[in-house]
């Protein structure tokens, strides 16, 4: 699906690109260990949700990790970098182009899968995450940023412990 | 063959009849692995199976494991629960391949044997051969070749399975204290609201003893002490049964209580953190008892969780010496409004594979499973707050592993 019918090639390409740049950008944030700067790829008033493609499927609202704020997302940066006790690990993001489904009131409704790549302290690297982002996006704002992003996951599976967000 | 008939008769040795010794090899034998399969999963237990929810209407089964063996629960057209091996009883071939499913039979896909929902074997395709040719043996009798069944129980819509005849009925294997600790958190019916499951790189009773280890809990776990969640200077106290397999720890709300202990013992700590949004703990007294915390386990393997408003079964399954998956089944109640909904939701950041609470337990087994690499001659000491394993009011304690280990070794023979 495209942007809404009347609107110019060039609009919905330049969407297309900004909002791949987008995902590129907050992948980078993640990978780089820039996690204070992931708060600020979401509105305050958002929504962020790891599930698993099953559980989503079923309708369940649970999430591994759930933000309802964006308060949530700097004590979920605050918490890791603070309090709680793991082994050092970084990701690398793969992330896949995004197909925009629809694009209303300066909404977009957008898809991009990814996997990410757990890479141990010692070197140990693992295929840790795959799945897909389904975001809306705030396109009105010349920032565009995040008011829902749903990580859904292919497995329910997670190897040891999620600490770093996907 | 059992363990038992190969001259095998008992497990590890132990360095003493203390309970507080435990020899670190129970975590990296292969043989005491199998012999756990045998005497423990197999044995005079009660293992859980599934929610009652899972399989409400006629028709509907789960495929799951007791331990590593393959198993099917199913509720029947009469209403009735029954539980049998996931074995084909013609050639071994696994029956019900997705992890759940409807239907009026379970038909085998190799040969096409057919079987009731109470593992009758109803039909054997070409019994009669073809054209009066081949077919099975005059002395064939589908009544020899029904699946082995497992005696099923349930208590406050949770599914327990036993394969052993001479288990005592579920109530008097819990003992009554945890029964009503269950009956307490599963008050009416519960619904599923979220599922995960984490890949533990250790052996399943790593995480087991976690579960009943209230000494680790705000040292481990120093989101709890910066926000002041559970204390062991809380009211609260631990509840094991007589054989000491089954327990429940719990914990009353009061924050007014200072932390001089902490303090002395100088543990790490960074009280100058604040939560930006406090809704991930905001919570109600549900119960109307003030009890914020319970966590109750079950021998082998499961636990019930309350922890304020997040409800939790899991089920830590083994799947090799230094490998275990955690399930984690996450609950809601039938009656909950949109409010408290939310607050498990947004409490469920406490536990689970990302849990500010939680997450440490995912990896602190793995770290032991590793220094016990080659390196797992000498015996553990369980000793926090005595030898025993008996219920007491305080949490600076590890008598409920100590209970653990008490039931593990009536079982083992050790």
């Amino acid at each position: 699906m495209t942007a809404e019918k009347g609107a110019s090639a060039v609009d919905d390409l330049a969407l297309r690109l900004a909002l791949g740049d987008l995902n590129a950008a907050y992948a980078d944030c993640i990978d780089d260990d820039r996690l204070e700067e992931w708060p600020d790829f979401f509105l305050e008033d958002c929504r962020y949700l790891i599930t698993s493609r099953e559980s989503y499927a079923a309708g369940l609202r649970h999430g591994v990790i759930y933000c309802a704020s964006r308060g949530m997302l700097l004590d979920r940066v605050m918490a890791m970098r603070r309090a709680n006790i793991f082994e050092p690990h970084r990701y690398r993001h793969i992330v896949g182009p995004t197909r925009i489904d629809r694009v209303e009131g300066g909404v977009a409704e957008a898809r991009t899968n990814f996997l990410a790549v757990r890479i141990m302290h010692n070197g140990d690297s693992q295929l840790f995450a795959t799945g897909r982002y389904l975001d809306r996006v705030d396109v009105a704002q010349t920032q565009h940023r995040f008011i829902e992003r749903l990580v859904v996951l292919d497995s329910q599976k997670i190897d040891t412990l999620l600490v770093i967000p996907l | 063959m059992s363990v038992q008939d190969a001259g095998f008769d008992h497990g590890l040795t132990f360095p003493s009849n203390a309970l507080s010794e435990v020899p670190f090899r129970v975590y990296t034998d292969p043989e005491q692995y199998r012999l756990e399969q045998e005497r423990i999963f197999k044995g005079p237990t009660w293992n859980y199976l599934c929610l009652e929810a899972e399989i409400a209407e006629p028709g509907d089964w789960v495929a799951t494991t007791i331990g590593e063996v393959a198993v099917i629960v199913a509720r029947g057209p009469d209403g009735a629960v029954n539980a049998f091996v996931n074995r084909c009883a013609h050639r071994g071939n696994l029956l019900c391949l997705t992890e759940k499913g409807h239907g009026k039979e379970i038909t085998c896909i190799y040969h096409g044997w057919s079987y009731d929902l109470a593992g009758k074997l109803t039909g054997v395709a070409f019994e009669r051969g073809v054209k009066r040719q081949g077919g099975m043996p005059p002395e064939f009798r589908k009544d020899e070749h029904h699946l082995q069944r497992l005696r099923v129980a349930e208590l406050s819509g949770l599914i327990f399975g036993s394969f052993d005849n001479n288990a005592p009925d579920l109530e008097t294997y819990l003992g009554p204290v945890v029964a009503g600790g269950i009956r307490r958190v599963l008050n009416r019916p519960a619904r599923i609201i979220g599922r995960s499951t984490q890949v533990l790189p250790n052996n399943w009773k790593l995480y087991f003893e976690n579960t009943k280890d209230t000494y680790h809990a705000s040292i481990l776990h120093t989101f709890l002490t910066t926000f002041r969640i559970n204390r062991l200077s809380q009211a609260g106290g631990i509840n094991i049964d007589e054989s000491g397999g089954n327990h429940f720890s719990f914990a009353k709300l009061d924050y007014a209580a200072e932390d001089a202990e902490y303090k002395a013992a100088q543990l790490r700590s960074d009280t100058d953190m604040k939560l930006q949004d406090n809704s991930v703990i905001e919570s109600v007294d549900e119960y109307g008892d003030s009890i914020s915390v319970q966590i109750l386990t079950v021998f082998p393997n499961m636990v019930l969780q309350q922890i304020r408003n997040t409800i939790a079964v899991r089920v830590c399954r083994p799947r090799g010496v230094d490998r275990s998956e955690l399930d984690w089944i996450h609950l809601g109640f039938a009656g909950d409004d949109e409010a408290m909904t939310e607050r498990r939701l947004r409490q469920g950041n406490l536990v689970g594979p990302s849990g500010y609470i939680a997450l440490e337990d995912g990896c602190v087994g793995g770290f032991v499973q590793r220094a016990l690499q080659y390196n797992d001659a000498d015996s553990g000491v369980v000793m926090m707050g005595g030898h025993d394993a008996e219920s007491h009011s305080f949490r600076a304690s590890e008598a409920a592993i100590r209970g653990f280990w008490k039931k593990y070794r009536a079982l083992t023979g050790a």
